[in-house]
């Protein structure tokens, strides 16, 4: 039994099933959603590799090297918001931030 | 089942291990280090799919970059964390079926096609060639002559992010002695020095006028 393309878009999946429950459980505490977006990123970067490599096609490695960029830029831009926050509301959960809601 | 095969169940095992624990630890420390397993191990199964610069990247970026940022926010804040665990299985029925719904619908997908096991190898590369083989040199020729356009873009993304991450998070203290440079530089001799003319209170000395004379 040889490795096939199927077996790592399989993995990609149960992992982006597995963040997306992260997603759900983890309503209260914004880090583990930080980190439950990581996870989704790496499940879909696992995909790009995984066609790139059976495929042929270096553009599906350039896609990844571009996710990269700008999940690094997210998480930067969101962890200091979560700083922003937790100074101004002494709380990161996502059920105290209503402010905007009117 | 050849080696190849046995080392990517074990990553991959490892991996979706990792994956649970980052979603369902109690201590977000020990989320943010089973994160760090998680990418681990999926830079050594692209390793296996032979992208060993997008596998180093991932360990350099991820693991050396990010990873530490999160654990330096997580040691910062100090977080309720009974406050944050009320409730935690209270969307698992919800989150269990959306997450089932997924996993079945790809794999519905998954099972049709996807059953290249064979890497379609280009005409040219063969023999000798494919031992010269450099991913980083292919994704490098590709990166800066087709994709420059993005690149740069990308970099331009970078440069927004620092800027945007420094603007949110600088504060200005209160009790800070903080000193303006181009105040400084406009100073001045009027404004630091001024002179008071004082009434001399008694007669200058008539006695060292005289020891002059002498």
């Amino acid at each position: 039994m040889t490795l096939t393309l199927g077996h790592f878009l399989t993995l990609g999946a149960m992992l982006f099933a597995l963040s997306v429950i992260g997603i759900f459980l983890n309503r209260k505490n914004l880090i583990v959603l930080l980190m439950a977006i990581e996870l989704m990123l790496l499940a879909v970067n696992m995909n790009f590799v995984a066609f790139s490599y059976y495929l042929n096609d270096m553009a599906g490695q350039i896609f990844v090297f571009f996710i990269l960029t700008v999940a690094a830029a997210e998480s930067a831009i969101g962890l200091a918001i979560l700083v922003l926050l937790f100074r101004n509301k002494a709380s990161i959960n996502v059920d105290e931030l209503n402010t905007l809601k009117g | 089942m050849d080696a190849k095969t046995g080392l990517f169940y074990v990553f991959a095992l490892v991996l979706l291990f990792a994956a649970f624990r980052v979603i369902t630890a109690r201590n977000p420390v020990h989320a943010a280090l089973y994160l760090v397993l998680a990418f681990f191990q999926a830079a050594a199964i692209w390793i296996l799919l032979k992208a060993e610069f997008l596998a180093i990247t991932l360990v350099l970026v991820y693991v050396g970059a990010v990873m530490v940022l999160f654990l330096f926010v997580v040691m910062m804040l100090d977080i309720n964390l009974d406050g944050v665990r009320k409730g935690f299985w209270k969307h698992f029925p919800l989150a269990a079926s959306v997450g089932a719904l997924i996993a079945l619908e790809m794999a519905a997908v998954l099972m049709g096609g996807f059953r290249l096991s064979e890497a379609r190898k280009p005409a040219v590369l063969a023999g000798q060639a494919a031992a010269e083989f450099s991913n980083t040199k292919e994704l490098g020729k590709v990166l800066y002559s087709d994709y420059l356009y993005p690149l740069e873009i990308a970099a331009v993304i970078l440069l927004v992010a620092i800027i945007a991450a420094i603007a949110l998070t600088l504060r200005e203290r209160k009790d800070s002695k903080y000193i303006n440079p181009a105040d400084q530089v406009r100073v001045k001799r009027g404004d630091r020095v001024s002179l008071v003319k004082i009434k001399p209170t008694a007669a200058a000395p008539a006695a060292a006028a005289a020891e002059e004379k002498a």
